[in-house]
């Protein structure tokens, strides 16, 4: 479980998070909504600690993760994926070498092993063939599926989605919705998806929340959201914020 | 309170320079430090050093070659002038090793490596693929920085040897076959003048020059903001502030090594 204990973020004086309470259970995918710009990707940030909190903790099973030393925080970033905005695979390696990235730099793994993980993590995500390509020479969606695979690379119990279908066209959006529904099936994961496409937030989510000025406004199910009475949510959900 | 204004004005100015300074020092020590604790990627040093040192050959050799040629026109023709013709290959010498030869393999590996260094992490950084590094438990400091920071430290003082070979070749043909210099004078001043020292000092030198210049081009990489504009200002920077820096090293070096 992940636990979010008065967790507060400044960027010198601008305010992005301030004093949150929240828990994340284990197996659910929560959808964190909000217009551009208030905070949601600093949210998934500051869970592998790419960020640091201004004050606050966040708890991941019991422990305090600013305690965490570099190798602990390496071994929770082995246990949460996550997936960029940009897709951000990079440049220099072909998919091969970005799924396969993280193993070389962590695991004792033969390049055989090695491969046959790829080749399973690509399997996931509908990419096989495609091990030789580099990023240059793939579409949209397909940067977002290798960008799942290599996320994927160590089999995270979390995974992090940051805008997954923005910028995507409607029917890469659904294939991209479909893996995350999956993913969620049939590897049992934790997502957290930070977006502020609804039509993904409906389709994926299990729960909502909605970060405004800093602050999260539960709203609870797709169906519950749909029908909130929260004068933000709905300004926000019916297009008005 | 005119003064006052003038002041503040030149503090503004100063101030971030300072910041600058210190925050590449303190990138410095980083990684000096994570080399000392044996997190070197050997492959990828290798990598590095065929990109900043080999691939560079081509363009340190050429400007060192009519840099050295254009040297000799001009100290050969005075020097005759002069009656001092045989002195010719010692200050030819000389000058090539402690001075031009280190300056203008700083200056092109500045111009080039400085450049791409921060136009690939800038475009990294943009792009979320240094965040991406440290999502998936990389320090970019061991698999960014610390590669190209030995490779310009050991590449720099190479080139250089190169460098002053060919400059030295370059000027040695046109002051004997335009200067109308004797060879075997040439020859002699050029070995009774120089001195080791001459030749390890400047080595020394573009070793600093190579720390910098890495240093600078890595900090100014990982600290672009925006998109293609960013990375286009903040490669620019890079290589102005590396060849400001370097200019300005280099005449304390001088006159710490050499005076």
């Amino acid at each position: 479980m992940i636990k979010l204990d008065k967790l507060t973020k400044y960027f010198n004086s601008l305010r992005v998070i301030e004093d949150v309470n929240f828990e994340i259970n284990k197996g659910e995918s929560l959808s964190v909504i909000g217009p551009s710009g208030c905070g949601k990707s600093t949210l998934l940030r500051l869970l592998i600690r790419i960020e640091e909190p201004t004050a606050g903790r966040i708890l991941i099973d019991g422990k305090d993760i600013s305690l965490f030393s570099t190798d602990e925080i390496n071994n929770l970033r082995k246990k949460m994926g996550m997936i960029f905005q940009s897709s951000a695979l990079f440049d220099s390696m072909n998919v091969f070498e970005n799924v396969a990235f993280a193993l070389r730099l962590h695991a004792s793994l033969s390049e055989r092993e090695i491969a046959s993980i790829v080749k399973e993590k690509l399997r996931l995500v509908d990419l096989v063939g495609s091990e030789r390509l580099m990023p240059e020479e793939l579409s949209g969606g397909m940067l977002k599926r290798v960008s799942i695979a290599r996320a994927l690379a160590f089999d995270p119990i979390t995974i992090l989605y940051d805008e997954p279908t923005t910028g995507l066209d409607p029917i890469t959006s659904v294939t991209i919705e479909n893996l995350m529904i999956k993913l969620s099936k049939e590897l049992k994961v934790t997502s957290i998806i930070v977006t502020h496409v609804l039509q993904t937030v409906y389709r994926v989510s299990s729960r909502i929340v909605m970060l405004n000025e800093g602050k999260f406004i539960e709203t609870g199910t797709p169906e519950q959201t749909q029908k909130t009475n929260d004068p933000i949510v709905k300004k926000f959900i019916t297009g008005g914020l | 309170m005119p003064y006052r204004k003038y002041a503040e004005a030149v503090g503004h100015g100063i101030i971030p320079i300072f910041e600058g300074i210190g925050r590449v020092s303190s990138l410095g020590f980083e990684v000096i430090k994570d080399i000392f604790r044996g997190k070197v990627n050997l492959q990828l040093v290798s990598e590095q050093m065929v990109k900043i040192g080999v691939e560079s050959i081509p363009l340190a050799v050429t400007t060192a070659l009519f840099v050295g040629m254009v040297f000799a026109i001009q100290i050969a023709g005075e020097f005759v002038k002069f009656g001092a013709g045989n002195y010719v290959g010692g200050v030819m010498s000389i000058g090539i090793a402690r001075e031009l030869g280190p300056a203008i393999t700083g200056i092109v590996i500045a111009a080039r490596v400085a450049a791409s260094i921060t136009a690939e992490i800038g475009t990294m950084q943009v792009k979320e693929q240094i965040d991406a590094l440290r999502a998936l438990g990389a320090s970019p400091i061991r698999y960014l920085i610390i590669p190209r920071f030995i490779s310009c430290i050991l590449m720099l003082p190479l080139l250089t040897i190169f460098a002053d070979i060919i400059g030295l070749a370059g000027g040695y043909i046109v002051a004997i076959y335009m200067g109308s210099i004797n060879p075997m004078e040439y020859m002699e001043t050029a070995q009774n003048l120089l001195e080791l020292w001459d030749i390890f000092g400047g080595l020394i030198k573009t070793a600093i020059f190579g720390l910098l210049i890495a240093l600078i081009a890595c900090y100014k990489g990982i600290n672009t903001k925006g998109g293609a504009r960013g990375v286009g200002e903040a490669t620019t920077s890079s290589v102005v502030t590396s060849l400001i820096t370097l200019f300005i090293v280099n005449y304390f070096l001088s006159v710490l090594f050499f005076k």
